[in-house]
């Protein structure tokens, strides 16, 4: 059964936000996206009813706070085909990324000992990145390589923002140690090939980081399929509270990696000089934690599997489609990424011929129409575009046919305005 | 002024600017040269000064932005040509208290000429910054010159 946009619609109360004297059309879900009530409710009632820190203390609200932190944990380990203690909570994609380079980093100094030797890097290792990657799949990498002595390669894109699969096939080698790539372009909507990138880095024994931030809201995942080693994403662009992300990990690997941010709440026991450290998830959850924010993306996961990740998706893709094809139909507009009828998401970056960004997005905002500007935090992506900058619109569950049509009509008008 | 209408902001002859970019191009031998980076977005301009016997003779410049930036550096290549480093200074902070005015200060025409027209940029904070990209460049060229 397709999606009823309408009655999605009437639980986002942002939704109803008028912008410039006109509807909102929200078209920036790719950076964050907006919230039902039912996330906003679960989140207030946390604080109103069971507000504690979890793990800690006998009473009846810490005993609360913590059930309902865990089995939130546990309803993200259903939603991505894992299980709990596979599961970490973050502060985002930015903050699992850091952690999983900093954990790297401090067994390529000898913590962790034995069991955290496959993370040990120097001079020699490679650690293999592509050319589209955003900047939080990027610089975590680069300062990695830079402690370490390893080396960063990239896997370039072709003119059109393809990954380059024959340079994969040679960068991809016997050095390198680490592969770490986006599941879906924030600036293309391309989907890239993960079972291909994956069996090339399972041949020499590289550990696999998949960026899940724009494949989570519109794909129905499912990582031990997908068979990847780590994966991170962020709850605020599927429908979930700021500030909370989550980092998978294969359980062995979670299990021998040592910690990156140490302190309370993750340890067995602790003497003055040394601490022992408990098992993952724990041991890599220091400090007081984001409970309400954790149950919030519960919900939110909840949300989506009611309206169905595969109806999601197809709805998703019907989007992406609509506005490449769209797009593409106005004269002196450039789609990023691929062509009609090509595989994407609901996301397209394009450029309108001389028009900057920056004017593109304060005229689409004078409609009420929120886009994206700028890099997107992808320079090297659009260096090698030959672009300073893009402009990019990108749907949720809650797009409709009549936004996207707004849309199009009013980028349809933007090179008049600037006598472009 | 309100935000009525977008042409506030884009009046033709900002827009007429950012198609002609006058001043557009390095100079050969510059007095002193300035860069300036708007983080926000990415824009970058490049910005030569020549001066002599205490006046700018004048003011080339590249780089690549928005039609606020680029409109904007275009009429600052159009006034400072023959002002005095002072007259500069005073310019530069005439055009700085329009556009931090919120909408209250019009731009002295006799001063700042053209660049009177970024006058609606004050009612888009987050555009000033682009607005006052070449401006910064040149406060910090004056730095660099003896005029
Ligand atoms: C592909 C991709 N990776 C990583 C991130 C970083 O996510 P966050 O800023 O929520 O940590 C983003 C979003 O900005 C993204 O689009």
């Amino acid at each position: 059964m397709p999606l009823d946009i309408d009655r999605i619609r009437a639980q986002f109360p942002a939704l109803r936000r008028r912008v410039n004297d006109h509807p909102l059309v929200y078209l920036d879900s790719a950076a964050t996206s907006q919230k039902p009530s039912v996330v906003l409710d679960a989140e207030r009632t946390f604080l109103e009813q069971h507000n504690a820190a979890v793990h800690r203390g006998a009473h009846t609200l810490a005993a609360e706070a913590t059930e309902l932190f865990e089995s939130s944990r546990e309803r993200l380990a259903r939603f991505l085909g894992a299980a709990p203690e596979e599961i970490v909570w973050t502060a985002g994609a930015t903050a699992a990324l850091n952690l999983l380079a900093y954990s790297f980093s401090n067994a390529s100094r000898g913590r962790g000992g034995e069991p955290a030797e496959r993370f040990r890097l120097g001079p020699g290792d490679e650690l293999v990145v592509t050319e589209l990657e955003h900047h939080a799949n990027l610089i975590p990498w680069q300062e990695l390589a830079a402690r370490t002595g390893a080396t960063l390669r990239p896997i370039g894109v072709d003119d059109a923002g393809r990954l380059r699969m024959d340079e994969a096939v040679e960068v991809i080698g016997e050095h390198t140690r680490v592969l770490a790539f986006a599941h879906v372009s924030n600036v293309l909507g391309a989907i890239n090939p993960v079972a291909e990138l994956v069996a090339l880095a399972r041949r020499f024994g590289a550990l696999v980081v998949l960026d899940a931030c724009q494949s989570a809201p519109h794909l129905s995942l499912d990582l031990k399929a997908l068979d990847v080693d780590f994966a991170v994403l962020s709850g605020h662009k599927m429908l979930g509270p700021l500030g909370i992300g989550v980092l998978y990990g294969r359980r062995e690997l979670l299990d021998a990696m040592p910690p990156f941010l140490t302190g309370g709440s993750m340890i067995t026991s602790v003497m003055m000089e040394r601490a022992e450290y408990l098992p993952s998830p724990a041991r890599f959850e220091a400090g007081t934690q984001p409970v309400s924010q954790a149950i919030g993306l519960a919900a939110a996961v909840d949300f989506l599997d009611e309206l169905g990740m595969e109806q999601v998706h197809e709805r998703d893709a019907e989007l992406g489609q609509a506005l490449v094809t769209g797009l593409t139909a106005i004269p002196g507009i450039r789609v990023l990424g691929p062509a009609p009828g090509e595989p994407r998401v609901g996301l397209a970056g394009f450029i309108v011929d001389g028009v900057h960004s920056h004017d593109v997005g304060q005229f689409l905002d004078e409609l009420g129409i929120a886009v994206r500007v700028g890099h997107h935090c992808a320079e090297p992506l659009h260096r090698r575009l030959g672009l300073a900058a893009s402009t990019r619109a990108s749907t949720s569950v809650y797009t409709t046919d009549a936004e996207v049509a707004a849309f199009l009509d009013g980028v349809g008008r933007i090179r008049a305005f600037f006598r472009a | 002024m309100s935000r009525q209408d977008l042409r506030n902001l884009y009046q033709d002859v900002l827009v007429d600017h950012s198609h002609e970019r006058h001043g557009y191009g390095l100079l050969e031998d510059p007095t002193a040269e300035s860069h300036g980076i708007n983080r926000s977005c990415g824009d970058e301009i490049t910005l030569h000064i020549r001066a002599g016997d205490g006046v700018i003779e004048s003011v080339g410049w590249t780089g690549h932005g928005c039609a606020i930036s680029q409109a904007s550096a275009s009429m600052l290549s159009d006034i400072v040509a023959g002002l005095t480093r002072d007259e500069c200074t005073r310019c530069l902070d005439r055009f700085r208290s329009m556009l931090q005015s919120r909408g209250k200060d019009d731009g002295d025409e006799e001063l700042l000429g053209d660049a009177v027209a970024l006058s609606g940029v004050s009612l888009y904070p987050p555009r000033i910054n682009c607005a006052m990209l070449a401006w910064t460049a040149l406060e910090d060229g004056l730095t660099r010159i003896d005029a």
